[in-house]
């Protein structure tokens, strides 16, 4: 494993500035904001607004990831979730709606959790058990139909606004807060790190890496199930074959262009959440241009290959080189 | 051989085979000559350079000087497979076969008799039998190999490589996880090579082995060698004393004066502690302001048993009292809860963290105990880095460097640093020295004494006898996974614990080395 000095993720917010530049010049009005009825408007605001499931996702992934983990459940947790919301919505208050979509999150997260922790079941395979058999129970609960909903409570949460913002920004930020809080201001983010960089001296050093474990696929299953309240508020129903279908893949892309190694150990909320957003802005500038949309596909996998490349450590060292230019003097201070 | 000009060349001759990864030399001006017919040991401890040389030898790494000549001839192979198809075979320890195939299939694979493209399987079943009959050896062929035992497997493996013309055969640790009948029907495959003309190299930790099957050993220590003989001229003792060898530099090896104190405190006690297959049930003391030195050849015993005492193995027997309460110790969190802290010997795998900064490193243990809901304060652990990179002159002093572009030495003490900040009442070092430079050694040494002059209980593992009874108030001596021996006072002395880690051994080996 190559080693890194600490990043200070300026190519991540190079890329996003880059990819936006790239939407403007083939979409002039970009960059227009609008003010429509308290609530901000535009393409540069949608992409915030679209991209606010995956960068849900992508801060659990993040975790997982560093833990040398992977989540591929996450899409059916959403559908799950989404479907929960979206049945109950008409007919309980939004505390239990929240509170039964979010407790399904969590306890697919702590299934997922004991899988990998006590089992010892190699997180691609646990994780993929849910991920198949998620979809089905989704579907079980819709029971096999698109289920709608007219809750203007659940609604708000989907197309609202809080100051101007789109509610989904304002989760997904209240979210990645809440996030650092929990893994930065406490020693959780050292031991995540140590533990992903290497389990067996963590462990020797005293590190309950099995509750550690458990406890990143637990959050991971609360952020995949705000992610599909979202999504599921957003349309105002549920269809569980298609909500979140394949966005596991997104978020892990995400987490990866946030440049946290699938290797696990050193780690970056922000720049994985900036990684989503990296994402969304890519879908957006290609549906503008007016490419066919399958062009898509293509570009995300050259970024991919990109990101890739630049991680592995054969070819690092001539990327290293590209770094240096833009390294700042040693920043040292506790990245998020 | 008084007529050496008159013989033919050695069948294998390496001369100046030198290799270092990235600074560290583990080969320096290596020579090695192995004989037809000859069935040759390669001996040396942990990290002594074995599996380098081998691998240099077949290609596996490349060497950055010397030269290698089978029959006379140089060859340069620069993998595996061409090191075959030019003569030399080895066989690993694990078994390098495809445990789901026939044992047929396994002896033929890659080079199946076909005809028209189509492998003829009468043919190669037919093949496979006279080829293992040679060796005494009649199974059904056609059965998976993972149905028979390691040492079937371990035959196969043999046979496979001989029949691909191999002249030269390495077989490293072959005998690890057989038991005594194996050992013997392995032997007999082995003497009858030999009389067939082909070298065998044979790597083990097992000495009686030695005695049993070799004609001639080769001690490798520290990447050098060490010294060669006939197994003849070279009894146990002075074995024992090439492979654990002597150098030490004047500073380390003055003993101080034996302060003949008060009786000691006990901080724990171990009574009848061990665990089936691992370690046979031992007796331990350790008291404050006292070390205890556990010695023995690898193999022997002396990390498990300390993994035993910090809980990073449960034991399955004994019982534990720390500070006069009966303890159980089930994990190394409940081992630092009593006030124990471990510095492993594997320091990469076990030890470091690479990728996390010297500060980070050295916060992990105490921010593990005080729990993620309390964590250190970044000028707490400033504080912390900055008091142990002076107290033990880590170099380069930056903080903020990951740990892994250290040397070994300044690794080894950012782990000191990691388990001193949690002021341990016993510190457990496995290898406290491996592998890292003579300074950094003195260095070492100097801190276990003081530490030990603070009034903690110390138990170091080390293979450096020399060092170790300069500092050690008690030496345990290990021989197949046994506590065989505890010297105090006087007896302490290297030629005591040679002798008796040389002492008759018994002569069968036990179960698998988990190493």
């Amino acid at each position: 494993m190559a080693l890194r000095l600490p990043r200070i993720g300026t190519s991540q917010i190079v890329a996003l500035g880059l990819i936006l530049v790239a939407n403007w010049i083939v979409s002039p009005q970009f960059f227009d904001i609008r003010v429509q009825d308290g609530r901000l408007f535009g393409s540069l605001i949608d992409v915030f607004n679209r991209g606010a499931p995956v960068a849900l996702l992508s801060i659990g992934m993040v975790l997982v990831i560093a833990m040398r983990g992977i989540d591929l459940s996450v899409g059916a947790v959403m559908a799950i979730c989404g479907a929960i919301a979206a049945s109950l919505a008409d007919t309980h208050s939004l505390p239990v709606v929240l509170a039964a979509a979010l407790g399904a999150g969590l306890l697919c997260g702590l299934w997922n959790g004991l899988l990998v922790a006590v089992l010892g079941i190699q997180p691609i395979v646990a994780t993929l058990i849910l991920m198949v058999a998620g979809r089905g129970i989704a579907q079980l609960i819709t029971e096999g139909r698109i289920v709608t909903f007219t809750s203007p409570d659940l609604a708000f949460l989907g197309g609202g606004s809080v100051l101007g913002l789109p509610t989904p920004v304002v989760l997904t930020l209240g979210m990645m807060a809440l996030t650092l809080a929990l893994v930065r201001g406490t020693a959780l983010g050292l031991m995540i790190e140590a533990t992903g960089g290497n389990p067996r001296a963590s462990a020797l050093a005293g590190i309950g890496t099995r509750f550690i474990t458990v406890g990143v696929y637990v959050w991971s299953g609360l952020c995949a199930a705000l992610a599909g309240i979202v999504a599921s508020a957003d349309i105002l129903g549920a269809d569980a074959n298609n909500a979140g279908l394949w966005l596991e893949l997104d978020a892990i892309l995400a987490v990866v262009i946030g440049g946290t190694s699938l290797f696990g150990g050193r780690f970056s909320i922000i720049l994985a959440v900036v990684g989503a957003f990296i994402i969304q802005a890519m879908n957006t500038g290609i549906l503008l241009s007016g490419f066919p949309p399958e062009t898509n596909l293509v570009v995300k996998a050259v970024v991919v290959l990109t990101v890739l490349l630049a991680q592995s450590p054969r070819l690092g060292g001539h990327f290293a080189g590209i770094g240096v230019l833009f390294k700042r003097s040693k920043s040292g201070g506790k990245r998020s | 051989m008084h007529a050496t000009e008159t013989l033919p060349p050695p069948l294998l001759a390496l001369t100046g085979f030198s290799k270092s990864f990235a600074g560290f030399v583990a080969l320096d001006h290596v020579d090695f000559t192995l004989h037809a017919g000859e069935i040759h040991a390669l001996l040396g401890e942990n990290g002594a350079g074995k599996s380098t040389l081998i691998k240099a030898m077949t290609g596996v790494v490349h060497r950055d000087a010397g030269t290698l000549r089978l029959d006379g001839v140089a060859i340069a192979p620069r993998s595996a497979e061409e090191a075959v198809r030019a003569g030399i075979a080895t066989v690993y320890q694990e078994v390098n076969l495809a445990p789901n195939l026939s044992v047929a299939q396994n002896l033929f694979l890659g080079r199946q008799p076909t005809r028209f493209g189509l492998v003829r399987e009468g043919e190669m079943r037919r093949r496979a039998r006279a080829l293992l009959g040679e060796f005494g050896l009649s199974i059904d062929v056609s059965a998976p190999l993972e149905s028979y035992s390691v040492a079937i497997q371990h035959i196969v493996a043999i046979a496979r490589a001989v029949d691909q013309s191999a002249r030269v055969l390495i077989l490293d640790e072959p005998t690890a996880s057989l038991d005594a009948h194996e050992v013997e029907v392995l032997f007999a495959v082995m003497r009858q090579l030999t009389s067939r003309g082909i070298g065998i190299v044979f790597v083990t930790h097992f000495l009686d082995q030695v005695y049993a099957v070799c004609d001639r050993i080769t001690v490798l220590r520290n990447g050098r060698l060490a010294g060669s003989a006939p197994v003849d001229e070279l009894p146990r003792l002075d074995l024992v004393r090439l492979m654990l060898g002597r150098e030490l530099s004047e500073a380390t090896s003055r003993r101080p004066p034996v302060v003949e104190g008060e009786a000691r405190a006990d901080v724990a006690t171990f009574r009848g502690v061990g665990k089936a297959g691992t370690i046979a049930p031992f007796d331990l003391a350790l008291r404050a302001g006292h070390v205890v030195g556990l010695a023995g050849l690898l193999g022997s015993g002396r990390t498990e048993t300390v993994r035993l005492v910090f809980g990073a193995e449960r034991a399955d027997c004994g019982a534990a009292e720390v500070a006069g309460r009966a303890v159980s110790i089930g994990s190394p969190r409940e081992a630092m809860a009593l006030g124990f802290g471990y510095c492993p010997e594997e320091r990469k795998t076990e030890g470091i963290v690479a990728e996390l900064t010297v500060r980070e490193n050295i916060a992990l243990a105490l921010q593990a105990r005080r729990g993620a809901l309390s964590p250190l304060s970044r000028r707490e652990q400033d504080a912390l880095a900055a008091k142990f990179i002076g107290l033990l002159d880590i170099r380069p002093p930056d903080p903020e460097r990951p740990v892994g572009l250290l040397s070994g030495g300044n690794q080894q003490k950012v782990l000191l640093a990691r388990w001193l900040a949690t002021a341990p009442r016993l510190l457990i070092l496995d290898e406290p020295t491996r592998g890292i430079d003579v300074g950094a050694h003195a260095e070492i040494i100097g801190l276990i004494r003081n530490l030990c002059r603070e009034g903690m209980a110390l138990l170091v593992v080390s293979s450096e006898l020399e060092e170790l009874v300069t500092y050690a108030d008690e030496v345990v001596v290990l021989r197949d996974r046994a506590h065989v021996a505890r010297l105090t006072g006087a007896q302490i002395e290297v030629s005591t614990i040679l002798a008796t880690i040389a002492e008759a051994p018994s002569s069968v080996p036990l179960s698998a080395d988990a190493a």
